[in-house]
Parts: structure tokens; C-alpha cells; sequence
């Protein structure tokens, strides 16, 4: 679009022709107040507040719905538009209660804002205020109805956002209301009831405090928090969630998860787990000190005796059987930092490539696939602006909300093609420009079919003339992103990346740091940055062994087979997730590193009580290999970071740590890492250090420490940019080393964890609020939704 | 045969509902004449109406409600065999509507949305009904009554109490 010029409050401005005035002078720094107005949306002009003064037009005119022209002439404050925003504001009041003190949305209020600004709290309306008890819709949506301003945001991120369609607009004039989907007839309490994906997108785009959220009403004011953006724990899309937290005598526990400004890789999105199942990192259950097990049971003991007995027990047990008989577990939840000095305890300290993590997606197929070709792994911004998509298995709606939020904004706003091949009837269909329905078993048979060989065409699909047709449309697209569920493994990743050579690529994960785990190489048969066991670089590192080691399902076989001496589990329950028989691990001598007593946690001789993701600092990698900061934002008294654990053990087992931490060069502080509730601080502190090349590796705790090894050994990783990180930004690495050599019938091991929208593997069971939503959603026997 | 195989309607009206939705653009455009006819026969919109006009037009039953609750002659309760409509707006205030509608709830004992014990008359006050030339008025089911008194009221309300519908003609004179 050409640009245009014209003049807002007398300073010459120019935009392309077609954007939105509002928008406009956003852009140039010039606010002018809305509240129907939500950017992305469809346009409401229910408000009045944008109101400002065009000239040459008679009457005062929306800035939401006039498009910039050249030579327009406008005035966004005056008297005039002054007492007409006032106006607005006294009918918006009229019926409004004047209960700011209790609010919710007290101090973050845009009503509250726009009263202060304009100066309506005098009102001309004698008539008594209509007075309605407040209801909850579900678990998370509590409703106050005459708080409503009815400017139909809610309606619009419900419908148009988020595709569910759940919030409605009933009655007429003065007596609107906004409405969900179960009428109180059809609800099980008889009050209307939500049947939706509880993201909770309506409250975050309410302007004022008419929906607020189950697990935060009441609780505090926002001012009395401090606020901590992090990386949510839960899916692999790696979602920015901004925690409110506030001190309690045992540390300091999360109140509230949204994501406040916005600034992360998922703009204004958060699914139901980001924003509000944080709460079990708050639950009572959480171990809060060491267990070691005496007479059979499992008793609290100091930290000292367990890091003792764990560590010097570890030596004897490898001195004696040798470090082939020692196994270790990482997790898909540990930060990169973690991840990568697990992987180094047990290859530089035990001396044992028998290490492993419940895989969640084939990452070493696609890295071998992509190798020496970095600039074909997607990242999640690729999903969001990308012209052209193809989406393979996988079911992003309910496994990646991020992903699909991004799919279903970039088709609307962008006209997007999407292109979806799924065995399932999964809703991103209703966006799609083309779908095929695929054999449960034919995702290899489609990569084949794609690449031309027109016999497995029968075994890819029931409906052999949509396959065709779905084909030649994907040829005539010049460029696709393909994102890949985790459906697609091996020679079938392998095949899609040699059809579309001019495609990104993408595989998505379950859990926030699945990428990261496979990128640090917690794996028995491939390094760090996906290089294979014996590579040069680390073997005169780590002086590891060459041979691949035993993966996870081999370690409980040797286990079952008396051969495993020990195991070494951090942050993971594979009994539960492997279904592993109890008696398995009687001869083991088991260390588990967790939050809560999980069924692995049980069995174990040892057990440390460790922190949440969301009480530490580092880095993870997402699904699609975007990097992003971890700010420590709960603190918990009894826990430490998985990261002290693993120094910690190493040198209770006699390891110079030096040589495991790369840390203080002379001088000797904790410059924060390790602090504590106020470690945003130290975060903030610590761009300033880096800006001024200094940096605070002062602690063996330090996760900042062994990033320096990481960017030096890792590939992909060495192009990260340490200010950008610290700066919350997000970075996309591709970590394909040159070197890098398909490996022929590997054994790819993964493991879906079939999650839900409101299930993360074992932490489903300790977040009561994912409890209230499960229950919630079983007991809508009727069909609300358009959805399914 | 019905397009809805299990059709809460008479054969004739979802027969009439097929054809409807052929008739617009966009189905959707049915939602309101479908509501109507489904209020006239069913005597109120039920959810089972709501469930089925969904159905019929590929909406959501929210959005059924949504466009249901906007219309004040689209009730959501049964309404007496004989629902009294009396309006209040201008016209017909000037003229007595109101003594009108308090001698209609005085002498059939129910307010405003009200049904009578027996189920024969529900009383409502309307907006505008169009008769204002003759104020006041008041419709009763698609009937329509005008240049009323408290007595031609009370021989008009007889009149259906007794099963005769409409009266022919209310004589002046006689009351």
C-alpha cells in the first residue's frame, strides 16, 4: 500500500494507506483510549471513546474504523472531545458499581484509567444501580456482571481468537449481558456455565473487571506483587507467562500467570496451562526436604547426610561394578543449563554414556535430516507470518495452543494457506485451505506419496482423489513451513525434508524444554548439539567413552537384570510414564531429584526436593528451537535447583568441580543466581554487567557458567547472543553441525505424552485448578462447543 | 420426510423448516421466521426448539440464544392458551393503556408476563403494535382488539374465557 500523509494534533505523520487511524498515531506514540477497540480483532465501534475530531467532517468520528487518508487533518484532544469521552464515560458508569477498592482489575483498569484521566466520577443518572450477584462459569471464568462495559471484546477473542465460539451477547439495550454457552437451565448447579478451552482470553482481554479469574480473584492487587516473566513449564511451544508472586514465610509463591506485556514470542496468548496451572509449584504436597531410606521407609534427613551418603555411595557403586552399571535420567523440564551439566556429570564424572530422557519428539531425525543446513528449521514466528503452511499429524489445538493461535491469526489476519494432513478430524481443519484425512498408520506412506511414488497412495489415505489434489496444491506452493507432530519419525522426517527442499521445517514436543533436552544431548547415542557419541571435541572434554551407552528402556532392563547399580533420575517419573513394574528396581540404588514423592520418587534411596522452572534461572529451547530466558520467579524454602543438586553431588562424589562448572575466575560472590525472591533483580543487574562485558560467573551455581560452555561446544548455540537472552528475547538456533551422520535404524523412542489442554504429565495430578477444570469439562454431557 | 430425522416439529412444519432454509443467501437468515413458527406451534421456544434450529442451520444453540433473547416476542416460557398483549407505548398511554393493563391484572389476578393458574390467559405489556391510530389497543394471541375500555376489555376476556375467540363486535352502547 502506498503511503499517505496528514497531520495529527499538528504533527505531520505518515502511514500506509488503509491502516487505521487509531493505529496510526499509536505508531507515533499518540494514545488515543478505547476500550472496544482489541488489536487483531474484528472492529466493534461499540465504545465511543476513540472519538476524535477530523476536519472537515461534521460530526466527532471513530478512530477505530477510520482508515488514514492523505491530507487528513485530526485533533485526538480537545475540550470538545474531552466532554464527549466524558460523556462515554458517565453512561459506561451509570450502572458500573464503584468497587475499585475490591476489584480485580483495580490499578490495571482501563475504565479506572479512563475516569481518572477525564475526570467522570460525577454522574447524572439518579436511577438506582442494577445490582447482579456475581456467577462462575467455570473454575477460572467468574463473571460480575455489572462491572460489564458490553464492549464485546471477550465475544471476539472467544470467536474469532480462539475459534471456540463460547461467549455470546443476549437480551437488548440497558439489559445486555454477556452470556456463555450453557444456559442455567441446561447446567448442572442451574447458573450458566462455560464449555470451552478455559485459556482464560476473555479475562485477559476484558478492560475492566467484569471477567475475572478463579485462581487470582480477591487475592491481592497488582501492585502488590512483583512480576517475573518466564518461560511456561508446560507445552513445547514455550510461552512467555509474566508470574506475580509475592512474599509468604516459606519463601515466595506464585498468585497470578498472564502475560502482562506482551512482549514474548506469544504476544497476547496464553493457553489455560500458562496461565494458570503454575499453582502446583504452591501445592502443599511439594517436597521441602531430603529423604533417604531408612529401615525401609523413607525419612527427612539433613541435606549434608544425604548429599553425603548419595555421593560417596555413587563412587563405591561405580568404583566397584564399574560406570556401565550406573544409569542416569534427565528431563524434558530441566533448563538447557541442567540439561547439559546432567549429560556431563554422566559422561565426565560417572564416565557412562547411559544416559536418557522420555522423549517426547524425533529430534535427532530431523537435525540429521537438516544437517549443514541451517536456515530450514522454522521457528514459532515462522508459524505466525509465514504465507504458506503444512501441518502433519500432531494436533496443535490441544498439544501446541501457541502453534495453533498462530495458525488460525495468521490465516485470518493474513490470509494464510494452511494446509492440514492429520488421521484425526482435528479442529485447525476449520481453517485450513485444503485437508486430507490420512490412515492412522500412513504418515510414511503419505511422505512417500508426496515424494512421488503414487503406489502408497492407498496406503496413505481412504480418499486416494483428495490426496491427489491435496498434492498438487502443495507443489504449487513456492515455499511451505512444515510443522510436524510427533506422529512423524525416522525415514519419514528424513523423506519430507528431501521432497521439499525449500521448506522450513518444525517438530513439535510436549513439554518446555524437549528440544532443549535433545539439543544438550541427554541422550546414550548422540552429544551435545546432536553429535555423535565418540566426537572428537568431546571426547578430549569429557574423556567419556565412545560407545553409545544404554537408553531408558534398556537401563530398567539391565536394572530388572541386576547389571544396573544405580540410577540417577532428575525431574522425571519414568515408573509412571514407562509403566515400569516396582520389583524392577530393588537391586538399584536409586537417587531421584523431584517436586513431589512421584511413583519413581518412592522407590528411591535418596530423594532430593528440588525446584519448579519457575523458582530458577537459565535458558530453554522450544519446540522449534526459539531460545528464551527462565527468571526465577517463586522461591520455595527446602528446595534448590536442579543445577546446585547435580554440582552439589558431584562433589560429594568426589569430582573437582572446576572441571564440571567453569565458574570465578579469581574472584569469589553469588552475583544472584542463587538468591532468591528477588532474583529479577540480579537478572536486571546482570544486563547491565553484560552490557559493560562483565559477567556474574562468580558461583558454581551459577547456570550462566556452563552456558559459556555450552555456546563454546554446542553448535547452533554459539551464535546465541547473550544480551539478547538477557533481555528476554527470544533467539532461533538451528543446531545442525556439518558433521553430522544419518544414523540407520535407530531407534527413535517416542514416547507421546498424549496431553491434554488441561493435562502436563505428572504435574497434572498435583494442580488442583487442572483437577477443577477436568472435572469441570467431564460433566458437560452437552455438545456447546463447534469445536467438536 | 424431515431434513432432522428425529424432528420435534409436526410433519408440515418441518417440512415448511426444509424448505426455508433453501430459501436465503445464508442459512442463518431463517433463524428468526423459524423461531416464530416453532413459538406458534410449540407455544413457547423450548431448548429442544433451540437444539433443533441449531441443528437445521449449522449455528451454535449459543447463537441461537443470542438473536432469541433480543426479541421480546420470542418467549422462552409457555404462555397462556391466550396471551394477552396490551401496549403501553404513546399512543395507547395517552388513551388509558395503563388503566387498561391494570384492570387486565386486576381482574385476571397475574403481572406483567404472568400466567393464570388455569393456563388460559398470560398477560404482557408490548411495545408499539402498529394500532395506534385506534389507541389503546391490545392484541390477544394474532388477534387484535382496539378503541378500548376497562368494560370492553372485560367482555373481550370473557368472550375467550367462554371458547368463542374473538367477539364479533363489542357494542358500544351496551356497556
Amino acid at each position: 500500500m502506498p503511503d499517505v500523509n496528514f497531520i495529527v494534533d499538528g504533527q505531520k505523520l505518515t502511514a500506509p494507506a488503509g491502516t487505521l487511524l487509531i493505529d496510526a498515531c499509536k505508531s507515533a506514540g499518540i494514545e488515543i483510549p478505547a476500550f472496544c477497540y482489541y488489536p487483531g480483532l474484528s472492529l466493534q465501534a461499540a465504545c465511543r471513546m476513540c472519538v476524535v475530531r477530523i476536519e472537515k467532517q461534521p460530526k466527532l468520528a471513530t478512530a477505530c474504523t477510520t482508515t488514514v487518508a492523505e491530507g487528513m487533518v485530526v485533533h485526538t484532544e480537545n475540550p470538545e472531545i474531552a466532554q464527549a469521552r466524558k460523556a462515554t464515560l458517565q453512561l459506561l458508569l451509570g450502572n458500573h458499581p464503584l468497587d475499585c477498592p475490591v476489584c480485580d482489575a483495580g490499578g490495571e483498569c482501563e475504565l479506572q484509567d479512563m475516569t481518572f484521566k477525564y475526570g467522570a466520577a460525577d454522574s447524572f443518572y439518579a436511577e438506582p444501580k442494577n445490582h447482579r450477584e456475581e456467577q462462575k462459569w467455570s473454575p477460572v471464568v467468574y463473571f460480575d456482571r455489572p462491572r460489564c462495559i458490553l464492549c464485546y471484546r471477550c465475544v471476539r477473542m472467544c470467536g474469532e481468537g480462539m475459534d471456540v465460539f463460547a461467549l455470546g451477547i443476549q437480551n437488548r439495550g440497558s439489559s445486555s449481558v454477556i452470556a456463555p454457552n450453557v444456559p442455567a437451565q441446561l447446567s448442572p448447579e442451574n447458573i450458566p456455565n462455560l464449555d470451552c478451552e478455559q485459556c482464560g482470553m476473555c479475562i485477559d482481554a476484558c478492560p475492566v473487571g467484569a471477567l475475572t479469574s478463579g485462581t487470582y480473584r480477591y487475592k491481592t492487587r497488582p501492585w502488590e506483587m512483583n512480576h517475573v516473566a518466564t518461560v511456561c513449564t508446560h507445552c513445547g511451544d514455550g510461552c512467555k507467562t509474566t508470574l506475580g508472586v509475592r512474599s509468604v514465610a516459606n519463601g515466595s509463591e506464585i498468585v497470578r500467570g498472564d502475560n502482562r506485556d506482551k512482549s514474548g514470542i506469544n504476544g497476547d496468548f496464553l493457553c489455560n496451562k500458562g496461565r494458570y496451572a503454575f499453582d502446583f509449584a504452591n501445592n502443599i504436597e511439594r517436597l521441602t526436604s531430603p529423604l533417604m531410606r531408612k529401615d525401609g521407609k523413607l525419612k527427612p534427613v539433613s541435606w549434608e547426610e544425604a548429599l553425603t551418603f548419595a555421593g560417596t555411595r555413587l563412587r563405591e557403586l561405580r568404583d566397584q561394578r564399574g560406570p556401565q552399571s550406573i544409569g542416569v535420567i534427565g528431563s524434558n523440564r530441566l533448563t538447557n543449563e541442567e540439561n547439559y551439566l546432567l549429560q556431563k556429570f554422566a559422561r565426565s564424572v560417572i564416565g557412562t554414556n547411559n544416559i536418557d530422557h522420555h522423549r517426547t519428539a524425533d529430534f535427532v531425525t530431523l537435525a540429521a535430516a537438516l544437517r549443514g543446513s541451517s536456515k530450514r528449521f522454522a521457528s514459532q514466528h515462522c508459524v505466525e507470518k509465514a504465507p504458506a503452511l503444512l501441518v502433519i499429524g500432531g494436533d496443535p489445538t490441544t498439544q501446541a495452543p501457541l502453534t495453533a493461535w498462530n495458525l488460525r491469526t495468521n490465516v485470518r489476519n493474513k490470509n494464510a494457506r494452511l494446509y492440514i494432513a492429520n488421521h484425526a478430524d482435528i479442529k485447525l481443519r476449520r481453517q485450513a485451505k485444503a485437508a486430507v484425512t490420512l490412515d492412522f498408520a500412513g504418515y510414511g506412506a503419505f511422505a512417500d506419496y508426496l515424494a512421488g511414488d503414487d503406489s502408497t497412495a492407498n496406503a496413505a489415505s481412504p480418499d486416494t482423489d483428495a490426496l491427489a489434489k491435496f498434492r498438487d496444491a502443495l507443489r504449487a506452493e513456492e515455499k511451505l513451513i512444515i510443522v510436524l507432530g510427533n506422529e512423524v519419525r525416522g525415514s519419514t522426517i528424513a523423506r519430507l525434508v528431501d521432497t521439499f527442499p525449500t521448506s522450513k521445517f518444525a517438530l513439535l514436543s510436549d513439554y518446555v524444554n524437549s528440544r532443549g533436552a535433545a539439543d544438550m544431548g541427554v541422550m546414550p547415542d548422540v552429544l551435545p548439539g546432536y553429535q555423535l557419541v565418540g566426537a572428537h571435541a568431546f571426547v578430549e572434554e569429557y574423556k567419556s567413552p565412545e560407545t553409545p551407552g544404554l537408553n531408558l528402556v534398556e537401563m530398567f532392563d539391565a536394572a530388572l537384570a541386576r547389571e544396573l547399580a544405580a540410577l540417577y533420575v532428575v525431574g522425571s517419573n519414568p515408573v509412571a510414564r514407562y509403566n515400569v513394574d516396582p520389583a524392577t528396581l530393588a537391586n538399584t540404588f536409586l537417587i531421584v531429584q523431584d517436586l513431589f514423592l512421584t511413583e519413581t520418587a518412592l522407590l528411591a534411596d535418596v530423594v532430593f526436593p528440588a525446584s519448579n522452572l519457575y523458582e530458577k534461572s537459565g535458558s530453554v529451547t522450544n519446540s522449534y528451537g526459539d531460545v528464551q530466558l527462565v527468571s526465577k520467579a517463586a522461591d520455595k524454602s527446602g528446595t534448590r535447583s536442579d543445577f546446585e543438586l547435580i554440582v552439589r553431588l558431584a562433589d560429594k562424589f568426589g569430582h573437582e568441580i572446576k572441571q564440571l562448572v567453569p565458574f570465578g575466575k579469581g574472584l569469589r560472590a553469588d552475583m544472584g543466581q542463587t538468591r532468591g525472591a528477588q532474583s529479577g533483580e540480579a537478572d536486571r543487574h546482570s544486563v547491565w554487567l553484560t552490557a559493560n562485558n562483565l559477567e556474574p560467573k562468580l558461583s558454581p551455581f551459577d547456570p550462566f557458567a556452563i552456558l559459556d560452555e555450552i555456546q563454546r561446544l554446542v553448535p547452533g548455540y554459539d551464535k546465541l547472543l547473550r544480551l539478547q537472552l538477557l533481555s528476554g528475547n527470544d533467539q532461533h538456533i538451528a543446531p545442525s553441525a556439518g558433521d553430522l551422520v544419518q544414523i540407520a535404524n535407530r531407534n527413535d523412542l517416542v514416547l507421546p505424552s498424549h496431553d491434554t489442554l488441561f493435562t502436563s504429565g505428572s504435574l497434572t495430578r498435583f494442580s488442583p485448578q487442572l483437577q477443577d477444570v477436568q472435572r469441570h469439562q467431564s460433566r458437560e454431557v452437552a455438545d456447546h462447543l463447534a469445536a467438536d | 420426510m424431515s431434513a432432522i430425522a428425529s424432528t420435534i416439529f409436526s410433519p408440515e412444519l418441518a417440512a415448511r423448516f426444509d424448505k426455508l432454509v433453501t430459501l436465503y443467501p445464508l442459512k442463518r437468515s431463517a433463524l428468526i421466521p423459524m423461531l416464530l413458527y416453532a413459538q406458534d406451534e410449540v407455544g413457547y421456544v423450548s431448548d429442544a426448539c433451540v437444539a433443533e434450529i441449531a441443528q437445521r442451520l449449522d449455528l451454535l444453540e449459543l447463537d441461537v440464544r443470542n438473536v432469541l433473547s433480543y426479541y421480546s416476542m420470542l418467549r422462552t416460557v409457555p404462555a397462556g392458551k391466550y396471551n394477552v398483549q396490551v401496549c403501553t407505548n404513546i399512543s395507547c398511554m395517552l388513551r388509558g393503556g395503563f388503566e387498561l393493563l391494570d384492570h387486565c391484572k386486576h381482574k385476571l389476578g397475574i403481572g406483567h408476563k404472568g400466567v393464570t393458574p388455569d393456563g388460559l390467559f398470560s398477560l404482557e405489556e408490548v411495545e408499539c403494535i402498529g394500532a395506534c391510530c385506534w389507541a389503546p389497543a391490545v392484541q390477544v394471541n394474532y388477534d387484535f382488539h382496539d378503541d378500548l375500555t376497562p368494560a370492553k376489555m372485560d367482555v373481550i376476556l370473557e368472550s375467550y374465557r367462554n371458547g368463542n375467540g374473538k367477539p364479533e363486535s363489542v357494542d358500544k352502547e351496551a356497556v
